[in-house]
């Protein structure tokens, strides 16, 4: 966390501390977005329909992009619509659809854990929130001036500063995806050793699908 | 004062280009598909080879009794139409078509992202609309949807990445700004897997199958009528002019052309868009419709593959040349 915030504040100058009591208009327009993030991400939790819950998930994405480009970090809100809502949404609901996509209430759709999702939510959320604000304390991001978040910038941190995270994270994700990639395989693909098969057989035999599904 | 003034007129000429070039398109279609199907098409509407046509539409669908069926989302479904359309109106405000500022609506530093993003949420009108109607044929077809974006983002991603690298920007005017002519051989397997890719998100023939109207009674749109339908088959057209006009930004060096590059750029660019317009019109007429195990296999041991390649040559090249 801390070199986060010295990556940040790099490129935030030190300008005299601005207080909470007169907010510029691109601060309340933040502060209203988020209201609405965070109402359709609840209602995304608490919907008891699956597909609205799926539809809901797309504002509360899109207003977190909308976060993203008033701290004017173009590029990382773009990015997030792209792989957010064009691909993991279209997933969601690609799989919602195929499985059970009732119109209405699912009464099904509940689930005992629902004290034990809130803590867990309400831990993460502290824990985050904890992160943040010790990273940044009173850190404050010239949003008048050049952006900061454009493509360059952003590429020459993530180069630069954070390669070899990085590099660790599309080794985790090439991981990730040979794993699906071994669940997913059918049984008669010739060199399928003694686990795959045991996998499929606790699956069922009835995996048609071709796994050509990302 | 100037400044919103600016912005005004800018939003308005492309909200006045989004509302006439999908309409060209459209007349285009039925004048092209009747001549290569060996027929007249169109000709009594506006007298003249009957050019009114899609105005006569226009008003017949505005006519029709908006119905929304007993089963349906109510909300989803009427929104639907609404969330396949804007999108490409958004997309349109980034694609330049001339040099300097005056020619752009807006520039977006992250231009290639901006647009491939947008236009993947455009998907999720179709989606939205199959999951809505309850009707399992368009439940068939937002299924069929969701598939084929699923295998064709990835291709066009890649093959914008490629002439992102060759650039070596993201913005769409950077691109123009950078290209030179001999990067049409150097990104054309690029450009073929763009604009294969982008026919496929748009669900045009031969990659038709979420709307196949003889096997699904055309998919997502099967309980639409009205206005509504109408929005959905506008925000197809507008589709087609926002793919060719990508592929004439990213590949074809939109306002570059053998003469005439001060001042007339935009025709260039104009003129390549509505080549491929035409190549999207023709590809509807001349093809049959790929089965869905076909298009899969066509996106995931073609495409991808080839857009691979095409992003290896790419940093080959550019390295050498540096």
């Amino acid at each position: 966390m801390t070199p986060l915030a010295t990556a940040t504040a790099a490129t935030a100058p030190a300008a005299t501390a601005p207080g909470f009591l007169s907010p510029t208009g691109v601060e309340i327009a933040f502060l209203l977005v988020g209201a609405v993030t965070l109402g359709a991400a609840v209602i995304t939790v608490t919907t008891r329909q699956l597909v609205h819950a799926a539809l809901w998930l797309v504002v509360a994405l899109g207003g977190l992009a909308v976060e993203y480009l008033l701290l004017t970090a173009e590029f990382i809100a773009w990015v997030q619509v792209l792989i957010y809502v064009g691909s993991v949404v279209v997933l969601l609901l690609f799989g919602l659809m195929l499985t059970r996509a009732p119109i209405g209430r699912s009464p099904d759709a509940d689930s005992g854990n629902r004290p034990v999702a809130l803590a867990v939510a309400a831990a993460a959320a502290a824990a985050l929130l904890w992160v943040v604000v010790d990273a940044f304390r009173t850190t404050w991001i010239d949003l008048g001036g050049p952006a900061q978040g454009s493509t360059r910038v952003s590429g020459e941190i993530l180069f630069r500063h954070w390669v070899l995270p990085f590099e660790a994270l599309s080794v985790l994700l090439l991981a990730a995806l040979v794993g699906a990639i071994v669940l997913s395989r059918r049984n008669g693909d010739g060199d399928g050793d003694g686990d795959d098969a045991k996998d499929l057989k606790r699956q069922g035999p009835h995996r048609t699908a071709p796994g050509k599904d990302r | 004062m100037s400044d919103a003034l600016d912005i005004a007129l800018r939003l308005l000429v492309v909200f006045a280009v989004f509302l006439v070039l999908p309409l060209v398109v459209g007349q285009t279609e039925h004048k092209v598909m009747a001549h290569m199907q060996g027929r007249l098409g169109p000709m009594y509407a506006g007298g003249f080879h009957g050019w009114a046509q899609l105005v006569a539409d226009g008003v017949k669908f505005a006519q029709k009794e908006d119905v929304v069926p007993a089963d349906a989302d109510r909300r989803v479904f009427q929104l639907a139409p609404a969330v396949a359309l804007l999108p490409y109106l958004l997309v349109l405000v980034a694609i330049p078509i001339g040099p300097g500022e005056g020619a752009v609506g807006q520039v977006v530093d992250a231009g290639i992202f901006f647009v491939l993003a947008v236009m993947g949420v455009g998907v999720l009108g179709s989606l939205m609309a199959g999951w809505a109607s309850a009707n399992k044929f368009s439940l068939l077809g937002g299924l069929r949807t969701a598939a084929q974006l699923l295998a064709y983002e990835l291709p066009m991603l890649l093959a914008a990445a490629s002439v992102a690298m060759a650039a070596g920007t993201v913005s769409l005017p950077g691109i123009l700004d950078a290209f030179e002519w001999w990067w049409l051989p150097w990104q054309i397997t690029g450009a073929l897997v763009f604009f294969v890719a982008g026919l496929a998100e748009l669900q045009r023939p031969p990659f038709d199958m979420p709307v196949a109207d003889s096997e699904i009674i055309f998919g997502a749109y099967t309980e639409y009528t009205g206005l509504r339908f109408a929005l959905f088959l506008l925000a197809e057209y507008a589709g087609i002019v926002v793919l060719c006009g990508l592929t004439t930004v990213l590949f074809l060096g939109g306002w570059h052309g053998p003469f005439g590059a001060d001042g007339l750029g935009w025709l260039w660019t104009l003129l390549k868009t509505a080549v491929l317009a035409f190549v999207v019109i023709w590809l509807r007429v001349s093809y049959p419709r790929l089965r869905e195990d076909q298009l899969q296999k066509l996106a995931w041991t073609t495409l991808v593959p080839l857009a691979l390649a095409q992003i290896a040559l790419t940093g080959v090249v550019k390295v050498v040349i540096q």
